[in-house]
């Protein structure tokens, strides 16, 4: 999960990286507000999750509570590359004297994490990368041994941060690793880190995100959850449970049952499509393992509470789930569905108890449903099918 | 032949006594895995019943393998003690840990494989050591050598034995290709799981199967996301000798949110579908659109070497290879 700057700052908070007094609003009188409290000149921030907040228009300088207010009615409501802008964090400005750049990540292809560091920070860092690569220190980091004083210092020195400001820039490192490693984050991501006029090391901005296997030793971190941002229909999905994502410009349902098969069947579909006036995968539906009426019913439910699809293609290969148990689940989903059932359905089963799966779904002879043997025929049928609805 | 797993494996389950853990030790022992026990400290000194054998279960890894001999640990234990599972069974040396478990973090797979690591022989002076442990997974269906051991939850009555090698981020496109390409067989097939961090990768894989004398040709799948297949098709183009036709799922999905643009930078590429497909092709490698196709390409090589071995007899065939 990504979360936005301010609870990314609220989290450097924690464990002590120093970041600026700030406050997130959602109305441009509370965004006045607010910068009544702090006092002096303040910085209004959208807070999207999205980079290219500045060149947006998303960012503004206010000299007084007055100016905040203005600046925050122009930023709320903005959409920013496809993110509309709910909140702005109202934050004390800073003076810079100096830029840096800072991050901890995951490192895939050697197996562990990651410090990036710049002295050159401020501008986009994918920029950095490519122009000045010699400029962007790249520190692997054992994930046993982890950075303490010493370590932050290697990094430190490495991305040529000024000796000044070393010993404070190896501190805020080390409770970035903190936050990295207590918070279970896949990315840390500083940019700025500034340097103020006074040699203190600030965190102006934050970028992190969570790792969802660990929830379950971060009981708080359910809160940072935010719903309004998410797509009602994903939204619903979520709340049963459901791995769901919503595709833009589809007309053809997909339930599946493991990731890799799923996304193979988007693609099956993507190409079938193209022989049929060009439908393409409404969704990303995963129902995983355990295919009962019940999941299945949640994600059928789900799938035609979109007004986007016409056809619906199941792609089931029964591996551990029993195919029987999927045709069970579809049968007994329609049963639960009723009337609000309308939509045709494609069905490929194969693999264990496939027979069996396939004769429940024949004695069944629901009107909506119709079988069909390999996943290429199955998907053509269904983007047909989309296509012909679709016209109609 | 196979890789990592075969005949003369002794299997022993690490969390037997739970509900997935009794399930597919069942299947196992069905499919003719050689399961010699199981572990949970709690239960220890007692047995399972699990498929018409009553199997011990042991306090740890270690006292399982000096007893039984094991030398494969299946791991079907809750993401939050897996952790903790895999350093036991890293600390007592078991050549092989296959890791089914899905939804462990991230920070605990890296801990895990840093500890795997330091315990490892040093191979290179001042280079990183080699694992004594292999590790497969998470969050992975496993290992199946059809006909000879099966060892995680790959259903064994797809597909039979044969020559293909078969290595796979996901599992259900694992049973996909296995079932597409049945009537040929597989030496083993593998599912490395689609975790950021896993231990046995393709380039692992590959390396096993080109070693192997009973795989002629080798399938690799891959996925969205990261670096690997990129990386894959760099060790294929410089070690690899046997065909290799490859899958790539994802083309038409959207980006992951868990693909930050710091990621990327990381992996030196976009991690699309459509780069690792190049990346393969530029390798020599043949890719499918859809697993069908990928199955197509991979009979078509399996035949034109039954066409190469006929006139075998005809010692001027050798020069007329296609």
């Amino acid at each position: 999960m990504d979360l936005y700057e301010y609870q990314a700052k609220d989290l450097f908070a924690a464990h002590d990286v120093p970041v600026l007094r700030g406050r997130t609003v959602t109305t441009a009188e509370d965004a006045a507000a607010a910068a009544a409290e702090i006092g002096g000149m303040v910085v209004v921030k959208a807070q999207v999750k999205t980079g290219g907040r500045g060149k947006a228009g998303g960012v503004k300088l206010a000299n007084d509570a007055d100016e905040a207010r203005e600046k925050a009615e122009a930023i709320l409501g903005l959409d920013i590359k496809g993110h509309i802008v709910h909140q702005v964090l109202v934050t004390e400005a800073s003076d810079i004297a100096e830029e840096y750049y800072f991050s901890f990540l995951l490192d895939r292809s050697n197996r562990t994490f990651l410090a990036m560091a710049s002295a050159e920070g401020g501008m986009e860092i994918e920029q950095l990368a490519v122009e000045r690569p010699e400029a962007l220190a790249r520190v692997p980091v054992d994930a046993i041994a982890g950075v303490d004083t010493a370590k932050a210092a290697e990094i430190v020195a490495q991305a040529k941060i000024p000796a000044a400001v070393a010993d404070q820039a190896a501190d805020v490192i080390v409770k970035l690793w903190e936050t990295f490693v207590g918070e279970d984050a896949t990315l840390v991501e500083v940019n700025p880190l500034v340097r103020d006029p006074q040699d203190k090391i600030v965190a102006l901005d934050g970028k992190v995100t969570l790792d969802g296997n660990a929830d379950f030793r971060h009981p708080g971190h359910a809160a940072l959850v935010d719903e309004r941002t998410e797509n009602p229909l994903e939204a619903k999905a979520k709340a049963k449970g459901l791995n769901y994502v919503k595709l833009d410009d589809g007309q053809v349902g997909i339930i599946g049952n493991g990731a890799g098969l799923v996304m193979s069947t988007l693609d099956v579909v993507a190409y079938a499509g193209e022989k049929h006036g060009g439908v393409k995968p409404a969704n990303f539906l995963d129902i995983g393992g355990g295919a009962s009426a019940q999941v299945m019913a949640d994600g059928l439910d789900v799938i035609l509470g979109d007004p986007d699809v016409k056809s619906v293609f199941v792609n089931v290969f029964g591996g551990i789930t029993a195919c029987d148990a999927v045709a069970n689940g579809i049968v007994g989903a329609l049963e639960l569905l009723g009337d609000s059932a309308t939509k045709p359905l494609v069905v490929r089963l194969d693999g264990n108890n496939v027979l069996e799966g396939r004769r429940i779904l024949d004695d069944a002879n629901h009107p909506l449903v119709t079988q069909v043997d390999t996943m290429d025929n199955a998907a053509d049928r269904a983007a047909s099918l989309a296509a012909e609805t679709a016209g109609a | 032949m196979s890789i990592f797993l075969n005949e003369n494996s002794k299997v022993i389950v690490q969390g037997i006594t739970g509900g997935e853990g009794t399930k597919h030790s069942t299947k196992m022992i069905a499919a003719g895995t050689n399961i010699v026990g199981g572990v949970n400290a709690r239960k220890a000194g007692t047995t399972v019943s699990i498929g018409g054998k009553d199997l011990p279960v042991f306090a740890s890894v270690e006292e399982a393998m000096k007893e039984t001999g094991a030398d494969v640990s299946v791991a079907f234990v809750p993401p939050k003690f897996t952790k903790d599972a895999v350093i036991e069974a890293i600390d007592a040396e078991i050549p092989l840990l296959v890791i089914i478990t899905e939804g462990v973090p991230v920070h605990d797979s890296a801990y895990f494989w840093a500890h795997a690591v330091a315990k490892g022989t040093e191979t290179t002076p001042g280079a990183p050591r080699t694992p004594r442990t292999r590790i497969i997974g998470p969050n992975c269906p496993g290992i199946i050598s059809p006909g000879k051991s099966n060892a995680g939850i790959i259903p064994a009555d797809i597909a039979g034995a044969g020559p293909i090698g078969l290595v796979s981020k996901s599992g259900t496109l694992t049973y996909q290709m296995m079932y597409e390409l049945r009537e040929i067989g597989f030496s083993s097939a593998i599912g490395i799981g689609g975790d950021p961090i896993i231990g046995t990768t393709h380039i692992d894989a590959l390396e096993a199967f080109e070693a192997d004398p009973e795989t002629t040709a080798i399938v690799m799948i891959g996925e969205i996301g990261g670096d690997a297949e990129e990386r894959a098709a760099a060790y294929i183009k410089d070690h690899v000798t046997k065909p290799v036709v490859g899958y790539v799922a994802g083309f038409t999905a959207p980006e992951g949110k868990t693909m930050g643009h710091a990621g990327a930078i990381v992996s030196g590429s976009a991690g699309t579908a459509q780069a690792k497909k190049e990346a393969l092709e530029a390798a020599g490698v043949k890719v499918g659109k859809t697993p069908s196709e990928t199955a197509a390409l991979m009979k078509e090589i399996i035949s034109a070497r039954a066409d190469d071995r006929a006139p075998a007899d005809t010692p001027a065939g050798a020069g007329d290879r296609r």
